[in-house]
């Protein structure tokens, strides 16, 4: 099974609009949308939704107003400044800032914090025309977006091996912090989608160097790379010095953002950079073919 | 008039690439008074890109993980039954410790019964403070291969300077590197772009914020005649549009050589500092009490 992983460092390069049109040239794929924060994939894929499954994950600490004695324990020993409370008597855990650590209602001496389970969003598994969508929504500011990550990412790849279907593509998301380390570990392959910008260029050394850091093999795709040639030919400088393949380079087109409006992938339109895309792909598996091992 | 005042401003957005750092740093040049940025946006902090001044200090910032003392240790596996994130793990032995996964919250040293545990600081990267003129710029690095950024999210956040208004660069997204910027700010200011991603990631971010409880402002980068209306969506939500930047060629071509566009194109100095006095105004409408609370709430 190969599993290639689509991140960016930099948001906003065009990474969904690429791995979607990806999963188009390889179907049938399994496709995963890892960035649960801001997942986007379904927008393109329009798959038909399937059954929500709870994410629980975590747990939450819960002051029981009627037993606390304001005694200030758990204000003192929480680390995350989570815990509210002042000479009036009133203590109040705020669940946005609180970890779950446990910390307090172990130390409470009174009893009288609660770990209540956190329920952090949902996940499903969809269908749509380029086969299997595994996706998820993460609550409103919920916690453990790394392990919502890794458990779309297993369900992905079960759904491969259990349906006999070669490829994984997934949609990382953008950064180079918990949930992109679960999205990228143990992938076959990263392909990073960049832009000719100072900022797009030094995301994405932070992001290779992630990849090198867990060993997984890369390859850039720079996207828009006409607006800013110099930029252009600066990042490709840089790659061959680290010896990263510029596997596909995609001229600027106003086409990506359109056909969003109409529920397809680039490379299903008429858009000029359609056959760049499908270049991209051909050399993403002559790098896969050549790399392995 | 001027910025004045002291109030904190987040600049967030749900999608990344909208143009959040781009509002920040060009709404700090704005202010026409002292102010901290603060980058919290660690794992590709980006505003010095667009505002170097030298760097006049760096420290290192880490998170106390446990540091187990074998000849003290009865392998018992108290610590490991208490830790939240499987952080330190012991089977019938004395424990490993995994660095990369502890939050640092003290607990197993508390439990452990023998006292065998202690905490040593563990690093998971960097506050580098640098003058760029009016604007001081704090910027937190995360180490590359280290997962918790909130961490140091709150390091970068400590160095805000009582008396002086302070804008804060997030993290993309809505979850806890995000949570932790925005969190005890005034206002949030949400950059978007009037395109189908930009319209739903902005809805996420909006129901982000509305937890914590934080007023919002939304920014539209880029308008122009084939956008979305997110002005529809705006109203719906009861926010309101403070700002519409054009969609400009000039734009993009300055963001890409790392120019602030209040520098590079003419007349935009008036669009940024009309940002500036909506969001000081909206700032201030709040700062008189629930300002107070959010200061007052946290400790020393
Ligand atoms: S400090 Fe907290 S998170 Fe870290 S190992 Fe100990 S119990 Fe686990
Ligand atoms: S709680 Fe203390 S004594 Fe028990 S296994 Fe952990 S370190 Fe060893």
């Amino acid at each position: 099974m190969r599993e290639i992983v689509v991140v960016s460092g930099k948001g906003g390069t065009g990474k969904t609009s690429v791995s979607a049109s990806l999963a188009v040239l390889a179907a049938p794929v399994v496709v995963v949308d890892c960035d649960v924060d801001a997942a986007d994939t379904h927008m393109l894929l329009t798959p038909s939704p399937g059954r929500e499954n709870a994410f629980l994950s975590g747990h939450m600490a819960v002051i029981d107003p009627g037993a606390c004695t304001a005694c200030g324990k758990c204000l003192e020993l929480c680390r995350f400044d989570a815990v509210s409370g002042d000479t009036s008597g009133i203590y109040q855990i705020d669940p946005v800032g609180c970890e779950g650590c446990g910390v307090c209602a172990r130390f409470c001496p009174s009893g009288a914090i609660l770990m209540e389970e956190r329920n952090c969003g949902v996940w499903m598994v969809s269908s749509a025309r380029t086969g299997p969508l595994v996706h998820a929504r993460l609550a409103p500011a919920a916690e453990n977006s790394g392990r919502l990550v890794s458990l779309v990412r297993t369900e992905a790849r079960r759904i491969a091996s259990e349906k006999g279907l070669e490829t994984v593509i997934c949609d990382g998301p953008p950064g180079i912090g918990c949930p992109v380390i679960a999205s990228v570990t143990g992938a076959s392959m990263i392909l990073a989608v960049t832009e000719p910008s100072l900022s797009a260029l030094h995301d994405l050394e932070r992001v290779l160097s992630l990849a090198a850091h867990f060993s997984v093999p890369s390859a850039v795709c720079i996207n828009k790379h006409d607006i800013n040639p110099d930029i252009t030919e600066r990042i490709e400088s840089a790659m061959k010095e680290r010896g990263v393949p510029v596997a596909g380079r995609i001229g600027y087109d106003p086409g990506f953002t359109r056909s969003l409006l109409t529920g397809m992938t680039v490379v299903e339109t008429d858009s000029p950079t359609a056959a760049e895309i499908v270049r991209l792909w051909e050399e993403l598996l002559s790098i896969g073919d050549s790399g392995d091992g | 008039m001027n910025g004045g005042g002291s109030f904190t401003v987040a600049v967030a957005s749900g999608k990344g690439g909208t143009g959040k750092t781009t509002v920040a740093v060009n709404l700090a040049r704005s202010m026409g008074t002292r102010v901290t940025l603060l980058d919290c946006d660690v794992e590709e902090p980006n505003c010095t890109l667009f505002l170097y001044g030298g760097i006049i200090t760096t420290r290192e910032v880490g998170i106390p993980v446990p540091e187990v003392d074998e000849s003290l240790c009865d392998a018992c596996g108290e610590c490991s039954r208490f830790c939240a994130y499987k952080a330190i793990v012991s089977v019938g032995s004395a424990p490993l410790v995994f660095p990369g996964m502890c939050h640092g919250c003290g607990g197993c040293a508390l439990v452990c019964p023998r006292g065998a545990i202690s905490e040593k600081e563990s690093r998971i990267g960097t506050v580098e403070r640098s003058e760029c003129g009016s604007v001081t710029l704090v910027t937190g690095r995360l180490d590359v291969g280290m997962a918790m950024a909130p961490p140091l999210v709150r390091a970068v956040k400590e160095c805000s300077r009582a008396g002086e208004p302070c804008i804060i660069d997030c993290p993309p997204g809505t979850s806890c590197p995000m949570i932790a910027a925005i969190r005890g700010a005034d206002m949030v200011l949400l950059v978007t772009e009037p395109t189908p991603f930009g319209l739903h990631d902005l809805g996420l971010a909006v129901n982000a914020v509305a937890e914590v409880g934080i007023p919002a402002g939304i920014v539209v980068n880029r308008t122009g005649p084939e956008g979305l209306d997110v002005g529809a969506f705006a109203k719906e939500r009861g926010i309101p549009v403070l700002l519409e930047i054009p969609d400009d060629r000039r734009a993009a071509e300055a963001y890409s050589r790392g120019e602030l566009l209040v520098d590079a194109i003419p007349g935009w100095k008036s669009l940024f500092e009309l940002l500036r006095e909506r969001t000081v105004a909206m700032a201030g409408g709040r700062m008189t009490r629930e300002f107070r609370q959010g200061r007052d709430r946290r400790p020393e």
